[in-house]
């Protein structure tokens, strides 16, 4: 019989804590594949902040740094500062890159950084158990939208690859998404082409991947797969924002 | 022997960091301690070194985990309102047992205050500063020669205990320039740094955290191994200075600048008959309280003054140390006011009556 999928080396053993439908183990498996297949699990450090994806040291086989709440790209960049020839990803929520860690997610990014961002964006706090986060739809409810997001009182929802394609200096900005196999696996082109782009040290690549939190928008895991195609899909555009690697761009 | 220099404060302590190895240097500018971050940007570059201006304080203390726990020698720099903003970083630091450096040129509070000297910031430098259980060794030079050669010494007990060092100073100690001879580089023999992330090549994976969740017993377990990390730093690490303190009945505790001012006193003071001498603790954490007490339990001591750039906070420990047994007074200046030498003087004839 032929294995037609195991897991991946860069993954450990142990059972993700994770709820059911949550998308932040399908973006691990994606990322370990792409560090597999790279063969840098020996050179990666994974950074993990504060947020449900606090953990993830646990089930990446690499070196892990935690980071305080909205820190870890100026972890991520002491880090590769001091280690230019390793590889150092940066996986950050939505609260954690777009809120508490704005003024480092657009420092890091200006600077050119060269590590790979990871940005998990499911449009919620899901580790405080589902407050307005600054991706949280206009209208979604939330424990502290309980009437629904207003602009009005709570302004628009954050496009943070929009934003960052203002900055001169990132050379990879690509938006994509979990929700079902053909982005999924879309995803794991761009992180793959991330880290590539890394390790060919061209500087900041960054990749936000929506992504689903069936729990805290009180959703089975089928309805969020299908809220993130519909709702966040069309508010947040799939799609690659910068590529400068890629020929078109380089003309 | 080495060359006497002349050089400000806050440039002597860059070069003092940098023979100490310090080569990552990460900081947001604020007065009076500018010179700092102008020099490193200056030198590193020179020396294959890494400067960084940071987009904030709660940036530049969260880049030096990064380079510590890469098992680099880094630092930072800052002023009172700076500091503040970087204690979350220094309890995170001091919980993931990350070595670095941190020099507070301390200025009048609260708030915004002035960018005058002062010693205001001894209670959060010499109490953890940040939120949880946990200590930072704060050290306390009171001459640019002194500031230079303490940066060796700072570097050393970082890597040796695994825990952040403030080197506390004030606008005085970094604007001044006064001669010194660098330090030579440390001959101190250190552990391996076998915790560091450099990728999981032929060996298991590290991790560096400061969150332990379970079992539910995992963080005191943690807390009380730090515990017994600082209980060592206690044994080994008091570091003060005496002075004139052979057979003085009057003695005057003071750091760092203030220190200064109390040496002309005393001078003063002694020439007309009064014996009055000086203890300068130059760890403030850890605080010399066993040579404090030892003086408190000597009939010849009557009292104690202590001298502080703030409105008494070194007292406290003072009279920890004296639990009762002698008089403990005090004199000081704040806001950025520096003590005056009549003043002080004054007020050593008063209380030696």
């Amino acid at each position: 019989m032929k294995a037609v999928y195991s897991r991946p080396e860069a993954m450990t053993k142990m059972r993700m804590h994770y709820c059911p439908g949550c998308g932040h183990s399908i973006i691990h498996k994606l990322i370990a594949s792409c560090v597999d297949e790279l063969g840098i699990r020996e050179k990666t450090i994974i950074v993990g902040p504060v947020g449900c994806s606090v953990l993830i040291y646990n089930y990446l086989d690499m070196d892990g740094s935690e980071a305080a709440h909205g820190r870890a790209q100026a972890v991520a960049t002491g880090l590769k500062r001091a280690l230019p020839d390793r590889v150092v990803i940066s996986y950050q929520g939505d609260g954690d890159l777009a809120a508490i860690g704005t003024a480092e997610t657009i420092h890091a990014a200006n600077r050119g950084e060269n590590f790979t961002v990871i940005f998990v964006n499911n449009a919620i706090y899901g580790m405080t158990g589902g407050q307005l986060a600054p991706t949280t739809l206009i209208g979604q409810r939330t424990k502290t939208s309980p009437y629904g997001r207003d602009a009005v009182t709570a302004g628009y929802p954050l496009k943070i690859c929009e934003l960052l394609s203002q900055l001169e200096a990132p050379f990879y900005i690509e938006r994509v998404s979990v929700h079902d196999v053909k982005h999924a696996i879309r995803t794991k082109k761009a992180i793959k082409k991330a880290l590539q782009y890394q390790m060919d040290g061209s500087g900041y690549s960054f990749v936000e991947v929506l992504s689903m939190c069936p729990t805290n928008w009180g959703v089975t895991p089928l309805e969020a797969t299908e809220w993130v195609g519909k709702h966040m899909a069309e508010y947040y555009p799939l799609g690659v924002f910068r590529d400068r690697g890629s020929s078109e761009e380089k003309k | 022997m080495a060359d006497r220099v002349l050089m400000r404060g806050n440039e002597a302590l860059c070069e003092g960091a940098i023979i100490a190895g310090c080569r990552y240097y990460f900081g947001y500018p604020i007065t009076p301690q500018n010179e700092v971050p102008a020099y490193m940007s200056r030198r590193l570059p020179q020396i294959g070194g890494c400067f960084l201006q940071a987009e904030s304080e709660i940036a530049s203390i969260n880049m030096i985990w990064g380079a510590a726990a890469a098992g680099k020698r880094a630092m930072t720099s800052s002023s009172s309102p700076g500091i503040s903003l970087m204690q979350e970083g220094i309890s995170y630091l001091a919980g993931a047992e990350l070595p670095a450096v941190i020099v507070n040129m301390v200025r009048g509070g609260p708030g915004l205050g002035n960018i005058a000297p002062s010693q205001a910031d001894y209670f959060q430098a010499t109490r953890g500063g940040g939120h949880g259980d946990y200590y930072v060794i704060v050290l306390a030079p009171s001459t640019v020669q002194e500031l230079a050669h303490i940066m060796i010494d700072a570097f050393d007990l970082a890597d040796l205990y695994r825990t952040p060092v403030v080197v506390l100073g004030d606008g005085v100690l970094g604007q001044m320039t006064e001669p010194l001879v660098l330090p030579e580089p440390s001959k101190r023999t250190l552990p391996e740094k076998d915790w560091i992330l450099d990728g999981a090549k032929g060996r298991d994976p590290r991790i560096v955290r400061s969150l332990r969740l379970s079992p539910q017993t995992a963080l005191e377990e943690h807390v009380l191994h730090l515990k017994e990390k600082f209980d060592l730093i206690r044994e080994k690490e008091v570091r003060y200075d005496s002075y004139m303190l052979d057979d003085a009945e009057l003695v005057i505790v003071s750091f760092g600048t203030s220190s200064r001012v109390c040496k002309s006193s005393i001078q003063s003071a002694r020439k007309k008959g009064i014996k009055v001498g000086m203890v300068r603790p130059v760890t403030l954490w850890p605080y010399p309280y066993d040579y404090i007490a030892g003086l408190a339990r000597k009939d010849r001591v009557k009292a104690f003054l202590v001298v502080e750039m703030n409105l008494g906070q070194m007292i406290e420990d003072v009279r920890l140390a004296v639990e009762g047994k002698k008089h403990v007074y005090f004199y000081g200046r704040t806001a950025g006011m520096l003590p005056d030498e009549d003043e002080l003087l004054a007020k050593i004839m008063e209380v030696s009556k």
